[in-house]
């Protein structure tokens, strides 16, 4: 039995990392994602894993998928400002397929901001960062513990789908610190890299329809090579319109194909009611917490909290949402999952927003007065 | 020769080049593939990381493991690649662009780390792949098609950069000098730490048509008539070098090298870690 401990956000997002089996992170101070680089110098070292800190963001992404195609697990960790230099390089990731874990731990924007006060306004920024079509995963967990078993999962979906995923924290859960047992999470599932048998024919860009062909680690005798460029299934550049055409499906639809694998959600009193709540990261927990409060009024309200934010799990919310009067998105931006959960419902029940965007954490007594409103 | 080593280490599918007719980056890219072939390196063990720009084309071309980032990243990619794979030899490719301009911080910071990288940079002065604008090493008063009244901006030397930047071995070689600039690759590759080599090229296409310097021909001996070896320039008076580059080795010293720096702190923490 391992103890119960308590544990920061941050902290539970490096012991996940290395339960997943890190082996390498590059990374360049920023708050608050900071204690992230911090604990993987003073921790990396003790399970074969390697730590730099790079000249910059840029680099730090760079690193970290260089690091990847040596066939190690690589992660790098930033906030706002960080996460926007690493765009151009998680769009190469994203094309190049290379699996890696990037960690955005939001702070209050746009710009500088307010360093470092909370807040959720990189959620589409997290999906449409970089140029150009591209696939990504992102995962946004709500407490201590589930950041632990989100970040095993962003290594697992990475590896199985060669692509970038990101760790969209906020900096509410980056810095609470809760009790926390992982005990129940020692046997998780962590997925390997699977290695390809034939030297003589591999493709790394194999068409395989809704999926990946195994990535070979450089300097194992696969001589291949990757680019930013559109393709070939050697990876070679291509400037063939029906090849890149088929290479842009195959990206886009290994993730989008996959959903019912990929989504994560939780659902609470979602039988129906009046209102159902759709909520992620920080902001879910005082949902939670504001539930209770008009439960006694006697409003009843349930709520969605989608972990995997994208894809969004919009199958789920479809079931969902027609048992509830209103449904409100409640985060901390102006209103930007609520587009997402906007286009689902497409005006067949109202939703509403609850937002805030001042530097200060979204409280329970935020939702209940919105709530209340309504009526 | 030439066509064993296009047997051996090209990927003969992807010839012809896009390079323009009378460029001279298939002279440097033979010229590393040259080095290669003569340290008998396991062709496996290879990593060639290349960033955006005419010269960055050359990875695509050679049968090694090879890499072709973002622009001006190359470093940065290949810092990653060596630091979790000491085993294999990395080599990156750039330009005058990628690496003085767009990638100039990881450059500097390469070269502070004495990392076991080995940099050759494709210096034609111009930016070719988006059709010859001025690049940090365009010289001062030429034209390019964004200095149409000529370039204001001073040349940047980035020998000189390296140097002052902590790299451990600095070379400068030519297009024209080839024998030489294989030599200066293969010491560079041998050499452990961060090892940076010029080489000066040609851009007739976009850098030579601009100003009016004639044939590919013509460019190349430019580089012979103008090239000084380190060993002469020491004896010559400013006037008669004014016009002038000194072409040889010009730094070669030991300096503790990050990946070993690296291995050792683990050794010091009692962890047995490769």
């Amino acid at each position: 039995m391992m103890p119960t401990v308590l544990m920061q956000g941050n902290e539970a997002v490096v012991e996940g990392a290395i339960a997943a089996g890190l082996k390498f992170y590059a990374g360049y101070p920023i708050t608050p994602s900071t204690e992230i680089a911090e604990l993987c110098a003073e921790k990396l070292p003790f399970v074969g894993g390697k730590f730099i800190q790079m000249e910059d963001e840029i680099a730090s992404m760079a690193a970290v998928i260089g690091a990847s195609l040596t066939g190690l697990k690589a992660m790098t960790a930033t906030s706002g400002p960080g996460f926007s230099l690493k765009q151009e390089n998680i769009g190469f990731a994203a094309m190049a397929e290379i699996p890696c874990v990037i960690v955005d731990v939001q702070r209050m924007g746009p710009s500088t901001g307010m360093p470092t006060s909370p807040a959720q306004g990189d959620v589409m920024q997290s999906r449409w960062g970089t140029h150009g079509d591209h696939p990504i995963i992102v995962l946004s967990p709500s407490s201590v513990k589930e950041a632990y078993y989100i970040t095993i999962q962003a290594f697992n979906l990475s590896e199985k789908y060669r692509t970038p995923v990101i760790l969209l924290m906020d900096e509410v859960i980056g810095h609470l610190r809760e009790a926390v047992n992982l005990d129940e999470y020692k046997d998780v599932e962590i997925f390997e890299r699977p290695m390809p048998q034939d030297k003589e024919n591999y493709l790394p860009y194999q068409y395989i329809e809704n999926g990946v062909a195994p990535l070979a680690p450089f300097g194992k005798g696969f001589r291949f090579h990757v680019t930013g460029l559109a393709h070939n299934e050697k990876g070679l550049p291509t400037n063939d319109p029906k090849v890149t055409e088929k290479l842009i499906k195959r990206l886009i639809g290994k993730i989008e194909n996959n959903k019912k694998d990929i989504v994560m959600f939780e659902e609470k009193d979602t039988e129906g009611g009046d209102i159902l709540l759709i909520s992620f990261g920080s902001s879910a927990r005082a949902c939670e917490a504001a539930m209770q409060e008009l439960k006694k009024e006697g409003i009843k309200v349930g709520l969605f909290k989608p972990i995997t934010i994208w894809p969004f799990p919009d199958e789920k919310l479809r079931e969902i949402y027609p048992r509830f009067k209103k449904v409100f998105v409640v985060e901390m931006n102006t209103g930007q999952l609520y587009y997402e959960v906007d286009r689902i419902i497409k005006g067949n029940t109202y939703v509403g927003k609850i937002n805030k965007f001042n530097g200060e954490f979204l409280t329970p007594f935020d939702i209940v007065e919105k709530i209340k409103e309504s009526f | 020769m030439a066509s064993e080593l296009v047997e051996r280490y090209f990927r003969k599918e992807t010839l012809p080049n896009i390079w323009c007719p009378g460029c001279s980056n298939g002279i440097v890219t033979a010229a590393i593939v040259r080095a290669i072939d003569n340290l008998g390196l396991d062709q496996n063990n290879v990593c060639i990381v290349s960033g955006i720009g005419c010269s960055a084309r050359a990875s695509g071309y050679l049968d090694f493991n090879t890499l072709h980032t973002t622009h001006g990243r190359a470093i940065a990619f290949a810092t990653g690649i060596k630091f979790a794979n000491p085993e294999l030899t990395v080599i990156v490719i750039t330009g005058d662009g990628d690496n003085a301009a767009i990638g100039g911080n990881h450059f500097i910071h390469a070269c502070r780390r004495n990392i076991d990288l080995t940099v050759v940079m494709y210096n034609n002065h111009i930016y070719g792949m988006t059709g010859g604008q001025y690049s940090p090493t365009t010289p001062r008063f030429d034209r390019a098609t964004t200095a149409p009244y000529g370039n204001i901006d001073r040349y940047f030397d980035i020998c000189k950069l390296a140097i002052g930047a902590g790299a451990t071995y600095v070379a400068r070689g030519t297009a024209y000098h080839v024998h030489q600039l294989t030599k200066l690759i293969e010491r560079g590759i041998s050499h452990k730490g961060f090892s940076f080599i010029e080489a000066l090229s040609i851009c007739p296409t976009y850098y030579g048509r601009k100003n009016k310097k004639g044939t590919p021909a013509d460019m190349l001996k430019w580089l012979k008539d103008h090239a000084v070896d380190i060993k002469q320039g020491s004896k010559m008076d400013p006037e008669e070098f004014h016009d002038k580059f000194i072409i040889g080795e010009l730094l070669n010293i030991d300096e503790p090298e990050f990946v070993e720096e690296y291995q050792k702190m683990l050794n010091n923490l009692k962890v047995n870690y490769k």
